[in-house]
């Protein structure tokens, strides 16, 4: 049983497609949080929170009647103010203390998040249906779901979009520097409590997106944010701060050894093999600095 | 009616919470009323089936009460439960029956919801020597430990599926079957997998998939790959409602073609209304429905007490709130047999229950388990695109024939 997927190509096919289209939506839930945690040293730990939150806004859309996918639109919206909000009311407070207390401060958020959630949707697995039927290849051996392709689409997209805004625009520009030297940036000019702000509301819009996606492609239940927080960690950790490429190659390439592992280890150690992996790199990353270190002795 | 019902319930228990805290001179019988302790989940994950566990258990005590109560020596006492709201967090649970116990002098429980909240609470109430009658715990794991107060209304969880591959050897002309099969790793699931694998064994059913999905886990694809490549002829999943709708979603999406589909909380995850079509001839598991023909005294038949749960909370009864119904019963029946309040005298008397409630027959096996109940299974069946849930098993109750095989993806509209 173990090694099915070799016996039959087609598994190994359906296996890589299955992990890539996975992965690119992870990778747009990671590239907020790298962003946000480049720009402002903040670990949000109620990043899967506000990527369900955006699930609900595409589900409370499904219930009126109004296709989910128009989600997409209307989520990141809402949530880039919800994030904004978030900014002014809670991270602001904690934005220059130490990383342990914004991430206490985000722990916080998100168990609100989930309380309210409960609250106002109640505590069902939901679901929201777009039709967008099926993709057969290879005489009907690989199937995939348009509603998952319609979501990697939707995701590179923004991710596309974000990449030029950050080049072009000026409040990008603005992120950039605030990024890469907060205190020069604010001596020329450069607004960073609007920046920052900014950044959170983006990431929130990010959550958004990814959340009305995960809404028409997966389930949605108030507590299963912290899988999309943790995923997305182990993302920007493998792929490093403020590198897109590098989050949306780390994104494709967990989902494709998630996929892959459960094949051939079983489903029940994908998990555990993709900690695995993160032990791993992380190892190997202390490695490499300590040789560096000794270099520099 | 859900989130201000919610808010308000949380609300009140909050207020019940402050008062009792005042009077930890509660005691296990006040003036006329038998006071029984329950922690449940009001809030957290398990919040709406928490719900369901409170709404049954209410309207059972307000049924006893109104048709004259428990009769002791021959005076009529009434019956009062305090709440606490558990969080759906085992710990807390834990801590609060603890409370209950020794603050409240609680003598009596009725249990959480879930198997994990049980088996938290179980060791406490054990330590105590406290009867509890739980309706919501099903995992075997409850049944095997020696517990010695602890009764379950419910058919244990292992019981859950059996009855599926029972079908689908049936079907096959009494030869095995080929089995595949995903189960969550929780108490509860596995333990229904527990039930597959014996099912296997003695039907002579070969399991061909064996998945264990992890709790954070979502996606399906991988398991349902696996079985478009190896074609089975029944395919097993449970994982509470997370699992009946990603499995029916990605079933559907990657036209996964089995004969068979058996599942667990597909009522729970109100499948045929979320999924509609798509859902249809999923077989399911389920404890209770309203069209089985047991009967009492206090709530007529199953259906009558449907009718009188959806007139007093607005929606149609889950298993989950006419098995928490039927807990008080058992109890009111105790209390009537043993005479007295005394603990050992009351768990005397539940060791010996043998009755019928509307919910089923009652009477608990030496773990605590109720062996006088099958399990039911009932199929999604769909008319245009109105889907509702209709018994095929046991053949008694049945409403319905078992429809196989499921036809193809390519040939359904």
């Amino acid at each position: 049983m173990d090694f099915l997927i070799f016996k039959a190509p087609m598994l190994m096919v359906q296996a890589s497609l299955d992990g890539i289209l996975l992965g690119i939506l992870f990778a747009l839930i990671a590239y907020g949080m790298a962003l946000q945690w480049g720009v402002m040293n903040i670990i949000n730990i109620a990043q899967g929170d506000l990527v369900i939150l955006g699930g609900y806004i595409a589900y409370t859309m499904y219930l009126a009647g109004i296709h989910p996918a128009w989600g997409v639109i209307v989520s990141p919206i809402i949530m880039y103010f919800v994030g904004w909000a978030l900014y002014k009311l809670v991270i602001n407070k904690v934005v220059d203390r130490d990383l342990f207390i914004s991430i206490l401060a985000t722990f916080g958020i998100a168990i609100v998040f989930q309380q309210l959630m409960n609250f106002i949707f109640g505590a069902d697995v939901v679901v929201a249906q777009s039709e967008y039927g099926t993709t057969m290849l290879f005489d009907n051996s690989v199937t995939l779901p348009n509603s998952k392709i319609f979501s990697a689409f939707i995701s590179v997209l923004y991710a596309i979009g974000l990449v030029i805004y950050m080049k072009k625009s000026k409040l990008g520009r603005a992120i950039r520097a605030t990024a890469q030297n907060a205190r020069a940036a604010k001596i020329l000019g450069v607004d960073t409590e609007k920046v920052y702000a900014a950044t959170f509301g983006i990431n929130a819009a990010l959550c958004g997106i990814a959340g009305a996606l995960i809404s028409i492609t997966l389930t949605l239940h108030p507590y299963v944010g912290l899988p999309y927080t943790v995923r997305s960690f182990m993302i920007v950790i493998v792929a490093g701060l403020g590198n897109l490429p590098a989050v949306a190659v780390s994104g494709m390439g967990l989902g494709l050894f998630e996929e892959f592992a459960d094949y051939i280890l079983g489903t029940e150690f994908r998990i555990g093999a993709v900690f695995m992996l993160l032990v791993l790199i992380l190892v190997y990353r202390r490695f490499k600095l300590s040789k560096k270190r000794e270099y520099l002795k | 009616m859900n989130k201000i019902a919610k808010l308000f319930v949380t609300f009140i228990s909050a207020i019940t919470l402050a008062l009792v805290s005042f009077s930890s001179s509660f005691a296990k019988v006040e003036g006329e009323y038998i006071v029984l302790g329950s922690a449940i989940s009001l809030t957290g994950k398990y919040s709406s089936n928490g719900v369901h566990t409170q709404n049954g258990y209410n309207m059972a005590v307000e049924r006893i009460n109104k048709m004259g109560g428990v009769e002791v020596q021959g005076k009529k006492y009434k019956f009062e439960i305090i709440y606490y709201d558990d969080e759906s967090n085992p710990k807390r649970a834990a801590q609060l029956a603890e409370r209950l116990i020794k603050q409240d002098g609680v003598h009596y429980m009725l249990g959480p919801y879930s198997s994990g909240l049980t088996k938290a609470i179980a060791p406490v109430t054990e330590k105590y020597k406290i009867p509890m009658v739980e309706a919501n715990g099903a995992s075997r794991s409850l049944f095997t430990k020696g517990y010695k107060y602890l009764f379950a209304v419910l058919s244990p969880a292992n019981q859950y599926l059996e009855v599926a591959i029972d079908l689908a050897v049936e079907k096959n002309g009494g030869k095995g079957v080929k089995i595949a099969q995903a189960f969550e790793q929780d108490a509860f699931s596995q333990d229904v997998r527990l039930g597959i694998l014996d099912a296997a064994k003695r039907t002579g059913s070969e399991i061909i998939i064996d998945d264990k999905l992890p709790k954070e886990l979502n996606d399906m694809a991988a398991t349902l790959a696996k079985v478009k490549a190896t074609k089975p002829d029944v395919l097993v999943v449970s994982g509470h409602t997370k699992g009946a709708l990603t499995a029916i979603r990605q079933i559907s999406e990657m036209k996964v073609d089995v004969p068979m589909l058996a599942m667990t909380h597909c009522d729970a995850a109100k499948l045929s209304k979320q999924h509609g079509k798509k859902s249809e001839f999923a077989l399911c598991a389920s404890q209770w429905h309203k069209n089985l023909s047991y009967k009492d005294k206090f709530f007529g038949s199953g259906k009558k007490y449907a009718k009188d749960f959806q007139k007093e909370f607005g929606y149609d009864p889950p298993y989950q709130s006419a098995e928490s119904s039927a807990a008080l019963l058992v109890f009111k029946d105790a209390f009537e047999r043993a005479n007295s309040f005394d603990r050992d005298a009351v768990r005397d008397a539940l060791v010996d229950t043998e009755m019928q409630t509307f919910y089923g027959n009652i009477k608990f096996g030496p773990g605590g388990q109720n062996v006088a109940k099958p399990m039911i299974l009932f199929q999604v069946r769909c008319k245009g695109d109105d889907c509702e849930n209709r018994v095929v098993a046991p053949t008694k109750w049945a409403s319905d024939k078992f429809y196989h095989p499921i036809p193809k993806w390519s040939e359904r509209s």
